[in-house]
């Protein structure tokens, strides 16, 4: 470096030129940063999805895409149903209180949480990191079950267990039920997702 | 400008075409002299010193298998899965380079675990090479993106999950988790255009961070110069030099060490040929059976788990349960209370010791489970590069430490490879019990180092380097 002192306007011009350059440099990220975010395409996609229940069996279950991902819609037996409160003492959020908005539409804050009891409709992704839990409906003990499991769904990624409900169960990596999508009845056997009465 | 040599008009034609070169381009003869011919490596490396040049010539095979990977592969949802089985059958020798490139991302993992635990094992982190650590923590971290990003490509059940999985990951933030997910996968779901990033970023943006990254590495290395099992400096103030400087135990290290590095590639490429023709798939382990199924975003495969190198990791991850959390606080509050009762501090700290404890706890307890496994997940990666920091060793090499060190790290090895294979396997009751102690064990290995790395008495470190002539 040379001795000779610097000229102190001259370094004054070069620390603002830099500054400028700076916030020059940091608005030009803001289109690469943008360009990271879902398309408009992707966002129009998003539209309600109609489906008819009437070939589900009791106990079975059918599955529709909405926004890319699944959604079950299961019918549960009168059996299954009347277990549901039996689960409640096992549940981490039996009364579905937890982020009520986005998981539990209004008119699925009951026990089954459902329209109709008889009708299960969730979003069949876990609420831990997004694997789609497998169907466990035969009761008793299996592997990676407790011995007394009621039937209900389990997630083969990180072992959540879920009730009949789509309620997760204590102690276990995820924190939330399954989200229930707005949904509504458009006649006994034709089930609209994606789109809710507006009250 | 350097001074311009002249050569007697006898010399060879080789010698005056070295010469007009060297007047003309005296940076690459200057760089070859540092990093080759006259840069001085101790003589007493052992084997575990032949993995950080294995992990360069992977890079290389990454680098050229991929290259021409690329001239065959569509980097799109409705045509990945069918041009990856396309260079497979149909592109003459595709088989072979894609394997090449499948089996080498493990292998790269292999050398570089192997290369990092001999860093552990003599401590070669230590000043002055906490740089040289640094950048490699660093390099880990991108192979992990790396690896991550290139194995959506196939666009298989696994590629699928894993993926939805890992950014998943990134959604348990609180407040700006989901947007920044959002932000990674370009959609509401993994799809087309998560795939197209997933596939700029592994093909071209990673490779030239980490490019830059192992120059930086081996540059810092070069400065400071290699470490040795002894953990002695062979170029420090007080090492034996001769008569020109050269320290009096470096050899250089070419030819010396590349002659002793071509010997493990040669035993290392029998390895990985062996897989590539054998078993290139290594029964799931390298590549897993459901990918070769193609992604189909309602079904997870009944059993997924990550690539072998990720699941000690993934392990913590999965054993970070409510229990867990309340296990971490209890341990925060003892911990709390016992550095009261027993270190002697002013009471303005002890009072800022409780509040940060306190707090801690409160937020252990008010964010979930899901964020504290992705806190101890990236954790586990994160204290690595405080290693240069934590160990308050008085000696470097393991050779030199009280003999009872030796279990410490033999637990650790244990622990890690425990975890990897408990991330494999189907969660389970017990597995998640010993995960969750393995992972008590990891974490309690790097931070209880600045106390326990000082007990017991080292062993008397040589002046120089031991080395028998052979």
């Amino acid at each position: 470096m040379s001795d000779t002192p610097s000229d102190n306007s001259k370094r004054t011009w070069l620390i603002a030129s830099g500054c400028a350059g700076a916030i020059g440099a940091g608005f030009t990220a803001v289109p690469f940063v943008s360009s990271f975010s879902p398309s408009e395409k992707a966002k129009a996609a998003g539209a309600a999805v109609e489906a008819d229940i009437s070939a589900i069996k009791p106990g079975e279950k059918m599955t529709v895409e909405w926004r890319g991902k699944p959604v079950w819609i299961v019918r549960r037996t009168p059996e299954q149903v009347a277990e549901l409160p039996k689960n409640d003492a096992l549940l981490a959020d039996p009364e579905s209180k937890r982020k009520q908005d986005e998981l539990t539409p209004v008119y699925a804050r009951n026990e089954g949480r459902s329209i109709k009891p008889e009708y299960l409709v969730v979003v069949g992704i876990c609420t831990h990191l997004g694997c789609s839990p497998s169907d466990k409906f035969q009761a008793g003990p299996q592997p990676s079950l407790p011995d007394n499991w009621p039937g209900g769904f389990l997630c083969p990624c990180h072992g959540s267990t879920f009730d009949l409900a789509g309620r997760v169960y204590k102690n276990k990596p995820a924190p939330d039920n399954l989200e229930v999508p707005p949904h509504t009845f458009l006649s006994d056997t034709r089930l609209l997702i994606g789109e809710d009465k507006k009250a | 400008m350097a001074e311009f040599k002249e050569i007697s008009p006898n010399a060879s034609a080789g010698a005056k075409l070295t010469n007009w070169m060297e007047n003309r381009f005296p940076t690459a003869f200057d760089a070859y002299r540092v990093h080759m011919s006259e840069y001085y490596a101790p003589k007493n490396f052992n084997f575990w010193y032949v993995f950080g040049s294995l992990s360069l010539l992977v890079l290389v095979i990454q680098i050229v298998t991929g290259i021409f990977l690329v001239m065959h592969y569509k980097p799109d949802a409705a045509l990945a899965f069918a041009s990856v089985e396309y260079i497979m059958r149909d592109v003459p020798w595709g088989w072979l380079i894609r394997y090449m490139h499948s089996t080498g991302a493990s292998a790269f993992f292999i050398v570089v675990y192997l290369h990092m635990f001999r860093g552990l094992l003599y401590g070669s982190y230590r000043k002055p090479r906490e740089l040289v650590w640094i950048f490699g923590c660093a390099i880990f971290l991108c192979l992990m993106a790396e690896a991550f990003m290139g194995y959506l490509l196939p666009w298989g059940q696994m590629s699928y999950w894993g993926a939805q999985v890992i950014v998943n990951l990134f959604a348990a933030i609180p407040f700006v988790g989901p947007d920044l997910a959002l932000l990674i996968r370009g959609d509401y779901v993994v799809s087309d255009a998560t795939l197209n990033r997933f596939f700029s970023f592994h093909v071209i943006a990673v490779p030239l961070v980490l490019l830059g990254l192992v120059v930086a590495h081996l540059l810092a290395l070069h400065d400071v110069g290699s470490n040795n099992p002894d953990g002695v400096e062979i170029k420090g103030p007080k090492a034996p030099k001769d008569a020109n400087g050269k320290p009096l135990d470096g050899v250089p290290f070419h030819p010396y060490y590349t002659v002793h590095d071509i010997y493990a590639v040669s035993v290392f490429l029998m390895v990985f040929t062996a897989v590539i023709f054998f078993a290139p798939e290594a029964s799931g382990y390298f590549l897993e059976a459901n990918n070769f199924i193609p992604a189909d975003p309602f079904k997870t495969p009944l059993h997924i788990a990550p690539v072998w190198y990720f699941t000690p990791y993934y392990s913590m991850l999965r054993a970070t349960t409510d229990v867990m959390v309340n296990v971490l606080s209890g341990i925060i509050a003892l911990g709390t209370l016992g550095a009261l009762w027993k270190v002697r501090m002013a009471n303005v700290l002890k009072g800022a010791l409780v509040i940060v404890a306190v707090v801690a706890i409160v937020l252990l307890k008010t964010f979930d489970a899901k964020f504290w496994g992705v806190v101890v997940m990236g954790g586990a990666v994160m204290v690595l590069f405080t290693l240069p920091w934590l160990d308050r060793s008085p000696v470097k090499s393991i050779r030199y430490r009280p003999s009872w060190h030796k279990y410490v790290y033999a637990v650790f090895v244990l622990f890690f490879v425990v975890l990897g294979y408990l991330g494999i396997q189907p969660p389970s009751d017990m597995g998640t019990i010993i995960a969750q102690t393995g992972t008590l064990y990891y974490f309690g290995f790097f931070l209880l180092m600045p106390w326990w790395s000082r007990l017991g008495e080292p062993k008397p470190v040589p002046d120089r380097v031991t080395f028998a002539a052979h």
